[in-house]
């Protein structure tokens, strides 16, 4: 029983970090219609981003937490420029192309983007300095650490504040009018270029953030950190529902929970024939599940074929 | 399709060309040494994939990002068969390698990356273009994490350390990975190689031919201009696709089988992601649904990586007096650029077939409608 418990907090922490990612997946597809695969690359730059940059905080001597913070105010707006630059050089110019045209592109932005990255932090594994507090707390019987507590904590309040800014300010009901009809929506007034711009520069904030929490929890970071994360991100997103805020942050966080107990209990289930390193493999038995199953997500409308 | 007409000029060009691939590796091998005529049989290799995946991407309109996983189930259907592992991994049963020839690994190793595409497409051939996308890369991921962890509890891959000697195919009774003496000529093994793999894929590329003149071929166009109006014309849309997946996956499980032959050595390392990547750009920057501009495609950019190690470190060293991008890097950073500036510029191919190139003139014709 302790071990479920464990393993369910080790999900909702991963799941957390899973959501924040997904919302990014999520608001662009929601806007555009496109998969974005790019955006795992963008929570790399950030975790890496931030790295560096708590790298030259730490001699100054403030206390941990600061630093962090620090590093994460310099992560974020390079994420921003990075997720609007994206878009600007790569996505725009294929607005009305075909289908395939920009999901081609975003294949070879993340190429590059990664290589990118490798040329300017090596191929190394960076270590993530211990400046949080990870002392373990007694949980139901389960250990859960100060950072975990905090991952779960900032990711929730980001979403709030995501969720309040979709619904309740003038920008939010713009990005809703563009995904629901970008020509009608230019007809109202909306700067719909804009919004889009604003759309990627606000998922990788959060990207950012992720990044910054992923190098946090695995005491990790590295150039090709981002594409698993973002392919299971990406997976989260779908199994709530591709477009749907709530949906994305319910799919981060049942995706986390699955992978955790899944990597638990396998060998269990199946005599010890496979083992917890398969853990990567359930993210896509999920996709490949839902896809088949229920295309629309467990929160998600009925999408038509978009010609 | 005219590249089976018989015009007097066309037969006279193609026997020229046919002539000039003969003698290539002779020549490449005498001047610039037999290091490049390996190479060669590489993009031979690529050649046979990117025609591959050109079915599943070029004619049926179908992203396929996993498709180095065919790849991968041919080659380690032929390792497996074709190597001591099996003698070793289970003594029990095995007393020493199977070692069927190489015309029966071939069709078996075509047959189960053929199953393995009909097994992927069935379930997901429903899903619109970029889901479809997303799960084939997922598919492509899932094959590779197996083949590093199948070699617990029963050894079945032999895990990230791959399947080592691995015998060379053996054709006509002559095994290609010894040298032979021909008319007091002396072919390397390479050299050997070389022709078996041309014959193989000249028979790939009739076959492509054909296929795109065939009724089934102009059925997946039909499905890639617009699947509704194709379904409605009477194209079972769900068998087509199929056929497509499966057709593009047994091209794979051939080259693949090549592949382990000729290199001696699989490892999981060989099939990820990034290879598939590579083979759809080969299709994407010759021209997709072109076979010339494929066959163009995956020649150019088999041959990008090694023309990249000859000259791109020492023109660093005299440009900047130190290596600052390995060629490695540099080659996936220009394909990176490479796809992103095609569907920009280009979005048709170096090498567009007519067809395509009427439909762009004609959207550029009219770009009012677009907005």
């Amino acid at each position: 029983m302790d071990i479920f418990i464990q393993q369910i907090i080790n999900g909702l922490v991963l799941g957390s970090i899973y959501a924040l990612v997904a919302l990014g997946y999520t608001m662009v597809y929601g806007i555009l219609g496109l998969i974005n695969f790019a955006h795992g690359e963008v929570v790399m730059i950030g975790a890496l981003t931030a790295l560096t940059a708590i790298g030259l905080l730490v001699p100054a001597g403030l206390p941990g937490p600061v630093v962090v913070l620090g590093g994460l105010l310099i992560a974020i707006p390079v994420c921003m420029a990075v997720g609007f630059a994206i878009e600007r050089i790569a996505y725009r110019p294929l607005r009305n192309a075909p289908r395939l045209a920009p999901l081609i592109t975003a294949i070879g932005v993340s190429i590059v983007l990664q290589q990118l990255a490798m040329m300017g932090w090596g191929r190394n594994y960076h270590t993530f300095p211990p400046l949080l507090p990870a002392t373990p707390h007694q949980l139901f019987g389960a250990a859960i650490t100060d950072l975990q507590m905090l991952i779960v904590v900032v990711a929730a309040v980001l979403m709030a504040a995501l969720v309040w800014l979709v619904t309740r300010t003038r920008l939010g009901r713009a990005m809703r009018a563009t995904a629901e009809n970008p020509a009608v929506a230019r007809l109202m007034g909306v700067d719909v270029d804009r919004v889009i711009s604003f759309t990627f520069v606000l998922g990788s904030a959060l990207a950012a953030v992720a990044g910054v929490m992923v190098a946090a929890n695995y005491s990790i970071a590295h150039y090709a950190m981002g594409f698993m994360l973002g392919l299971k991100a990406f997976t989260a997103a779908v199994l709530g529902g591709i477009g749907n805020l709530g949906g994305a942050m319910l799919g981060g966080l049942l995706l986390g929970i699955i992978e955790s107990l899944g990597a638990g209990y396998i060998g269990d289930l199946t005599g010890g024939f496979l083992g917890s390193n398969y853990q990567d493999v359930f993210a896509f038995f999920v996709l490949i599940l839902v896809l088949v199953f229920r295309p629309s997500g467990l929160m998600g409308e009925k999408v038509a074929e978009r010609a | 399709m005219n590249g089976l007409s018989a015009k007097p000029g066309a037969r006279a060009g193609m026997l020229l060309v046919g002539l000039a691939l003969a003698v290539l590796p002779l020549l490449v091998g005498a001047t610039i040494g037999n290091s490049w005529v390996r190479i060669l049989d590489f993009a031979l290799l690529y050649v046979m994939l990117a025609l591959g995946l050109n079915i599943v991407v070029g004619f049926a309109g179908l992203l396929d990002l996993g498709y180095i996983a065919f790849y991968a189930v041919g080659a380690y259907l032929y390792a497996i068969i074709s190597s001591p592992h099996l003698a070793t991994a289970f003594p029990a049963v095995f007393a020493a390698a199977p070692g069927w020839p190489v015309w029966l690994i071939l069709p078996l190793g075509a047959l189960l990356a053929g199953s393995f595409g009909v097994l992927l497409g069935a379930p997901t051939l429903k899903l619109r273009g970029d889901y479809l996308a997303i799960v084939t890369l997922g598919f492509g991921e899932i094959i590779r994490i197996f083949l590093n962890n199948l070699n617990a509890p029963l050894n079945i891959t032999n895990g990230p350390q791959g399947i080592n000697n691995i015998a060379p195919a053996q054709v006509a009774g002559l095994s290609l990975g010894r040298p032979v003496e021909l008319f007091g000529l002396q072919l390397p093994s390479v050299t050997l190689h070389y022709y078996f793999f041309l014959a193989l894929t000249l028979l790939v590329i009739f076959v492509c031919v054909r296929l795109q003149d065939s009724r089934l071929g102009r059925a997946w166009v039909a499905i890639r201009e617009d699947e509704v109006a194709a379904r409605a014309c009477g194209i079972n849309t769900r068998n087509v696709k199929l056929l497509a997946f499966g057709l593009g996956a047994t091209f794979g499980g051939v080259a693949g089988g090549l592949f382990a032959g000729f290199q001696g050595f699989v490892s999981p390392e060989s099939f990820g992601l990034l290879e598939s990547v590579m083979v759809l750009c080969m299709v994407v920057l010759g021209g997709m649904g072109h076979i010339p501009g494929v066959i163009l495609g995956a020649v150019l950019l088999s041959l990008l990586p090694e023309v990249l190690r000859w000259g791109a470190a020492p023109l660093q060293q005299l440009l900047f007096g130190k290596v600052l991008i390995d060629p490695e890097s540099l080659r996936l950073l220009l394909f990176g650029v490479a796809l992103v500036l095609v569907m920009r510029f280009r979005p048709a191919g170096l090498w567009p077939s007519a067809l395509r190139r009427r439909e762009l003139d004609a959207h550029e014709a009219a770009p009012g409608d677009a907005a």
